[in-house]
């Protein structure tokens, strides 16, 4: 188990050589590069994703990196979620309170914003800030890592960077995303209420009640956990696009934005299937 | 600085041991896209001897270094490392081949969140796990004692100089006691009186530990001083290996001109 982590931004030393360009096929067609390209990365995420796997099931564990991680990933997000959380459910809270005034349906107005919250939208705000905040991070310092060399000095000491650096963030994104997701139902609730009760005071006990009555625990578990599937995408793409990293203080940039646009646009259709999935298999 | 004493001694014939080499690399070849980095090199370093491999910039010379080591895959030709070949290791074996060897990286590469005391004391946190904590403090001082870093210890790698951050780099190659130590232009960038000390250090540790120890470096009159041979490589091929003498010696034009500009 390691004394030592690894937690801040490192330093940008001076710059490895400029990525070698994917040569175009002979046909000089560029379509065909991409697609190359396109497929090119797919295969190595997979083979990252199989070494990362293998070093997480591998003893001795990285026990102290995990815990400064779920520090990093968990309690240092939690105001940003909570806000973000927050922030949804007084904006659901006044928008629908509008729509279900038309049709003389306000009394239902809690269940509607409980309903929402929980089932969606809690969940996937806390995936896109997660994706932005810890993505753009570790995405940031695994590749500002692999330009300066430090994770080549990582194997050359023997030490397994999928194990230290990759399995570690990977599997405290999965742990606290769900914890994450239940913060920012919570505040969503929260504000829904208080936005609610400045126009039609009710208590927050009844306010709960009515909000969750005729809904089971079962019905919300489901959209909570599927956030460790998110938890999942959002570290392992910015794990890789980290420590695939090259072309120096330009590349750790790209790779920053990479991490955050490319496990937000997973995170988002993984939120399409996952809906789907959760209805077929919890009706 | 380096002292004639010292370069005297270098020169001595080290304990030969032709039969079982530390390393021994056949017919290297590496290309990156269409570009041929290396082209069929072939080196042998035996026990307790230093190679300095010279050469102009991109001739591969820290690409050799790197596939000795498992960082790059080699297109053909092999590396056997205290004899043992390191072609189609996993990773753990390659890992066990890598704790007999040091690396220290051309910037250093020290783990920018930790003290100069944590990355010493890395490899010995992941691999020694027969040290108590004490005794791996004590190591991580009697090391950073070695290469004269003492009071540096709790000091961030950003708030120490190049050469300071070469001997810390160098400190935590030895950690673990390789028996084989690559150094990646040790020299580079460090002013003349910083490169000398750097020189001295390395024939001290050297002198100390009877390492075989191959070094990078573009700088001729560091490797005249560390070196009991030199390896001259253009175009990914070694042009001339022999002693600076032989070096001196030799008709070729490169060579020539090399030394002569060097």
């Amino acid at each position: 188990m390691s004394d030592i982590g690894f937690t801040t931004a490192a330093t940008i030393r001076p710059p490895q050589p400029e990525p070698k360009s994917i040569p175009l096929p002979a046909d000089g067609d560029p379509s065909a590069g991409l697609i190359g390209s396109f497929f090119e990365w797919f295969g190595e995420l997979g083979i990252f994703s199989w070494n990362v796997l293998k070093a997480a099931v591998t003893l001795p564990f990285e026990g102290r990196e995990l815990i400064r991680q779920l520090d990093d990933v968990g309690s240092k997000s939690l105001p940003l979620v909570a806000l973000a959380g927050g922030a949804v459910g007084a904006v659901m809270s006044m928008e629908v309170r509008f729509s279900m005034a038309r049709f003389g349906a306000t009394s239902l107005l809690p269940s509607a914003i409980v309903y929402s919250v929980i089932q969606e939208m809690g969940p996937i705000i806390t995936g896109l800030v997660v994706s932005g905040r810890v993505g753009a991070g570790i995405g940031a310092e695994l590749a500002s890592m692999k330009v300066t060399e430090q994770i080549d000095a990582m194997e050359t000491s023997a030490v397994n960077p999928y194990k230290l650096l990759a399995a570690t963030r990977i599997v405290a994104c999965i742990l606290m995303l769900p914890l994450l997701t239940v913060a920012a139902d919570a505040c969503g609730i929260v504000t829904g209420w208080i936005t609610q009760t400045l126009s039609q005071p009710i208590s927050f006990h009844q306010f709960v009640n009515a909000g969750f009555s005729g809904s089971a625990l079962r019905y919300f578990l489901p959209p909570t956990f599927k956030t460790a599937v998110f938890g999942l995408i959002i570290g392992l793409i910015a794990c890789f696009q980290g420590m695939r990293t090259r072309g120096g203080a330009a590349g750790v940039g790209r790779s920053a934005t990479n991490s955050v646009v490319i496990s937000s646009l997973f995170v988002i259709l993984a939120d399409v299937v996952l809906v789907k999935l959760i209805l077929v298999l919890f009706p | 600085m380096a002292t004639v004493d010292n370069i005297a001694m270098r020169q001595d014939k080290p304990e030969q041991d032709a039969a079982n080499p530390a390393v021994l690399v056949e017919n290297l070849n590496k290309s990156f896209g269409r570009q041929k980095v290396l082209n069929g090199v072939s080196l042998r370093v035996n026990r307790g001897e230093t190679l300095a491999v010279l050469g102009r910039s991109g001739t591969g010379k820290s690409v050799m270094l790197r596939i000795m080591v498992g960082l790059e895959v080699p297109d053909e030709g092999s590396v056997s490392i205290l004899g043992q070949s390191i072609a189609g290791l996993s990773l753990d074996q390659l890992g066990e081949v890598r704790k007999k060897m040091g690396f220290l990286f051309q910037h250093a590469a020290l783990y920018d969140s930790l003290t100069i005391g944590e990355n010493v004391a890395f490899p010995l946190v992941h691999h020694r796990h027969d040290l108590s904590k004490s005794d791996r403090c004590d190591r991580v001082d009697q090391l950073l004692t070695e290469v004269g870093l003492v009071g540096a210890k709790d000091k961030m790698p950003s708030d120490i100089s190049g050469g300071m951050q070469k001997r810390a780099g160098l400190a935590r190659a030895l950690a673990l006691n390789p028996e084989i130590l690559l150094l990646d232009e040790p020299t580079a960038g460090l002013d003349p009186i910083s490169s000398g000390e750097i020189d001295d250090l390395v024939l001290k540790l050297q002198r100390e530990h009877q390492m075989a120890s191959i070094v990078v470096t573009h700088d001729l009159h560091s490797a005249k001083t560390i070196a009991n041979r030199l390896a001259l490589l253009d175009k990914g091929k070694v042009v001339i290996e022999g002693t600076f003498e032989e070096l001196q010696e030799s008709n070729i034009p490169f060579v020539k001109e090399f030394l002569k500009l060097s």
